[in-house]
């Protein structure tokens, strides 16, 4: 294998498992907003007792995050050094405005959060608490900003030998050590075409991720009729971010998707697995891309993507027949990775109205019921669910930009670094594959053993500071 | 004060944060395994315990303004130094994750492993940023473009393993110095007892140092020829150094980690300071060596980062001193320490 492709798999794997515990401490950030808020509001200690039990998950998923997050930061540079001197000019600020911004405030208020109960008041730590959230939330912002400058660069110009280039035009190869993209405007490219949908999206996305780690744990312990009351309190604050979210979750999705159909033609065609340029282009709930013979294979609703992307049966839209074929995405993966996120965003919905009308039934909380019995058997194991759909989202996002690193400026086989070789490369691989698969192992480990071993007791309290015991009493 | 040199101060003050900050906790990683006993073990665990991954995040930082500022460094440093580096990442995850697990579980076997995991991530951290350092004061081969022509056995060299070992004493001493402070009773006269040793260790490592520095390196001492007044940083380094055993002496704890601080931060200066307007000489063609000036950003890019700066280092500051302030006196353990 040559190091393209050792690079591309070492990069998609480390920012995969990356991935996993980012949305987790987002979502779950700002459900211990809403459970440390509802204690400073009712002074009911069975609050106070979810946002400690909560807190120590989001503490043990904190810790893998930071982990498994500043390899990425240093893989620019090791594995991507071409594509770092080309892009320093735009993408280095968003990266250390995500350092300034965000990731101090959120290390910085972390300490408070995991250490801080005896140390502070109830007020003081609930700030920390919002503003661990609002760090993990910045810390959203700047890296999206950031990777959709590369879908769709705006406020900046190629440079060669220090000469700006006509929009249009490319660098010759010998020429690509010294071409570099330049900001023109900084607003312009924190607010370039795509960014905003995409964060949206994402951190919706997010949510649901923390939404349903509380759900699934809550579904569990009432299904075994250990810790009810505390159960099915979290249960109901993971239903109300789940709504939302999955909700949300449909109305950024297709923001994105009108915005990709205008701006990325050539990976909406792939997302969709439309071939034929034209109006009444078809919309496949799932299918199959036969990509020698150019067909796509399943169901098809007629008309169905130019009403989604244009609003008329008459939109015109691009297929991949018209888009050179240097320049096509895989089609196959792309589409395949849309289409199960999609799958899993309405079955999260389904979930979550499902859960919602058994709360209007106000059977909630009674495994004894049928339709309850059944709701939370399924929701034990959907804490898969909403991470799979983040993959995929990503996969088809990253997927499909291909063959560009930068949309139309740069290749991402052009971005490499020159002087790594493919058995450096080989040999950083196996390194990550090891530490990261024991990592994994001892994160679902420890999860499991907190998990087991639950909340403390309600009547005795006891997790109560002594301070504000005192207090709340007062 | 042109924007680039600005930012090479800038770039120069986060990563001597890093240095002063996560030194300490790399330091104590260090001198883990010099204490048996799990409880007192635990007390060095949680004197680090609410400050480590903030220190950390002076790292990413630093990474990410080098990224910025200075995309050339960035990228010929991090691609030609990549097995390097990916050592360094593996010891930098390895001992994160044996802090967060190490006290999860009672079983003596799993606390034995994580803590050889911690001292092993700790002190090979403290070992590859030292070479890298050595391999920058010494200078790497540079082709026309820029790029490293080196290979990875080619950082090995003595100068740098010196820089390396060097750097692992200077942590190991900073490490005793926050331990001396967060510790009390027996464990704080345990630790008292390193002090000496570790001090004397560091000052002969820093002297072999400078001597190979002033023979083989003499480059790094043209700017206190040319600009004398610069000798004070040079004084005030030796006196720093040499306050270290006089506040131990004198009792006060905190005036001796703040004199080890102030001994990393004028070690730091001394390196910028030697190597403007170079950010890597290029050996054995300078010619081709990465300037503040021609590595850098664009102007305008370089400004909105100063804005970026401005606005946020006040609020990060203020936040950190007051979290270090919250957890401020000897370390005790809770409900909630690692």
């Amino acid at each position: 294998m040559n190091v393209e492709i050792l690079s591309r798999i070492q990069f998609a794997f480390t920012a995969a498992f990356h991935y996993l515990y980012p949305p987790l401490t987002i979502g779950l950030g700002l459900l211990l907003v809403m459970m440390e808020g509802m204690w400073l509001a009712t002074r009911n200690p069975l609050y106070h007792n979810m946002a400690r039990f909560w807190t120590r998950m989001f503490g043990l998923i904190f810790g893998l995050g930071v982990a498994t997050g500043i390899v990425l930061e240093f893989e620019f540079g090791t594995n991507w050094a071409t594509y770092s001197r080309f892009v320093g000019d735009i993408f280095g600020s968003a990266l250390a405005a995500e350092g300034i911004f965000a990731f101090f405030l959120e290390s910085g208020f972390l300490a408070i959060l995991l250490f801080g109960w005896d140390k502070v008041g109830p007020k003081l730590h609930f700030f920390a608490t919002c503003m661990v959230a609002l760090g993990a939330h910045f810390s959203a912002v700047w890296i999206i900003v950031a990777n959709s400058w590369q879908q769709t660069p705006a406020g900046s110009h190629l440079e060669i030998g220090g000469k700006a280039v006509a929009l249009g035009h490319r660098f010759e190869p010998a020429d690509l050590w010294q071409s570099r993209m330049v900001i023109d405007d900084f607003w312009g490219v924190v607010f370039n075409p795509s960014s905003m949908d995409r964060l949206g999206h994402t951190l919706v996305a997010a949510w649901s991720a923390g939404a349903f780690l509380v759900i699934s744990v809550a579904a569990f312990y009432l299904l075994r009729r250990r810790h009810v009351g505390f159960a099915a309190a979290s249960l109901k604050f993971g239903l109300v971010l789940a709504l939302a979210s999955s909700l949300l979750s449909l109305v950024t999705g297709h923001g994105s998707a009108v915005g990709v159909a205008v701006n990325q033609p050539s990976k909406l065609a792939a997302m969709e697995g439309l071939w034929q340029t034209g109006p009444q282009a078809p919309l496949h709930p799932f299918g199959w891309v036969d990509v020698s013979n150019k067909h796509t294979s399943g169901p098809a609703i007629p008309a169905g993507l130019s009403l989604l992307v244009g609003g008329s049966r008459d939109h015109q839209v691009t297929g991949l027949n018209d888009i050179a074929p240097d320049l096509l995405p895989p089609v196959q993966a792309t589409f395949q990775f849309f289409h199960l996120m999609v799958a899993i965003g309405f079955s999260l919905i389904a979930l979550s109205l499902w859960g919602a009308w058994l709360w209007w039934r106000d059977t909630l909380a009674e495994p004894g019921n049928l339709a309850t019995r059944w709701f939370l058997r399924v929701a034990v194991p959907a804490v898969l669910l909403p991470q799979i759909a983040n993959q995929a989202g990503w996969f088809t996002a990253e997927i499909g930009r291909q063959p560009w690193i930068v949309w139309g400026y740069l290749r991402t086989s052009e971005g490499l670094s020159a002087v790594v070789k493919a058995n450096q490369v080989i040999a950083s691989l196996i390194g990550f594959g090891l530490i990261y698969l024991l990592l994994f192992a001892l994160f679902l480990f420890l999860l499991n053993r907190k998990i087991q071993h639950g909340p403390e007791p309600v009547e005795e309290s006891h997790e109560l500071p002594d301070g504000w015991i005192r207090q709340s009493r007062a | 004060m042109d924007y680039n040199l600005l930012w090479f101060v800038l770039v120069g003050v986060l990563f001597s944060g890093y240095a002063m900050l996560d030194g300490f906790d790399l330091g104590v990683g260090t001198l883990i395994l010099g204490i048996k006993d799990d409880h007192e073990r635990r007390l060095f665990y949680n004197a680090i315990g609410p400050v480590w991954d903030g220190n950390e995040v002076w790292l990413v930082t630093g990474g990410g303004a080098l990224f910025a500022a200075f995309p050339a460094v960035y990228a010929t440093v991090f691609s030609g130094f990549y097995l390097a580096f990916m050592l360094l990442l593996f010891a930098l995850i390895f001992r994160a994750v044996a802090i967060e697990f190490r006290s999860k579980e009672p079983w003596p076997w799993w606390r034995r492993w994580w803590d050889r995991g911690f001292f092993a991530g700790s002190t090979s951290a403290a070992l590859l940023i030292g070479v890298a350092m050595g391999n920058i004061v010494w200078g790497i081969p540079l082709d026309s473009k820029g790029e490293f022509a080196g290979s990875f056995p080619g950082l090995l060299h003595p100068y740098a393993l010196l820089m390396g070992l060097t750097t692992v004493a200077l942590f190991m001493m900073h490490g005793a110095f926050y331990l001396h402070l967060k510790t009390e009773g027996p464990l704080q006269a345990r630790v008292r007892e390193w002090l000496n040793p570790l001090i004397i260790t560091f000052i002969v490592c820093y002297a072999l140092t400078t001597l190979a520095t002033l023979l083989y390196v003499p480059r790094m001492t043209h700017i206190l020829r040319e600009q004398p007044a610069l000798f004070a940083v040079v004084v005030l380094l030796v006196l720093a150094i040499a306050n270290l055993p006089r506040e131990i002496h004198r009792g006060r704890d905190w005036a001796a980690f703040l004199s080890s601080c102030a001994t990393m931060l004028l070690l730091m200066a001394l390196f910028g300071l030697g190597m403007f307007p170079h950010m890597v000489y290029s050996m054995p063609d300078p010619a081709h060596s990465l300037t503040v000036y021609n590595a850098a950003s664009t102007v305008k890019t370089l400004k909105i980062m100063t804005i970026i700066a401005a606005i946020g280092v006040p609020v990060v500051l203020t936040y950190t001193v007051t979290v270090y302030y919250i957890f401020r006196g000897k370390v005790k353990l809770g409900k909630d320490s690692y």
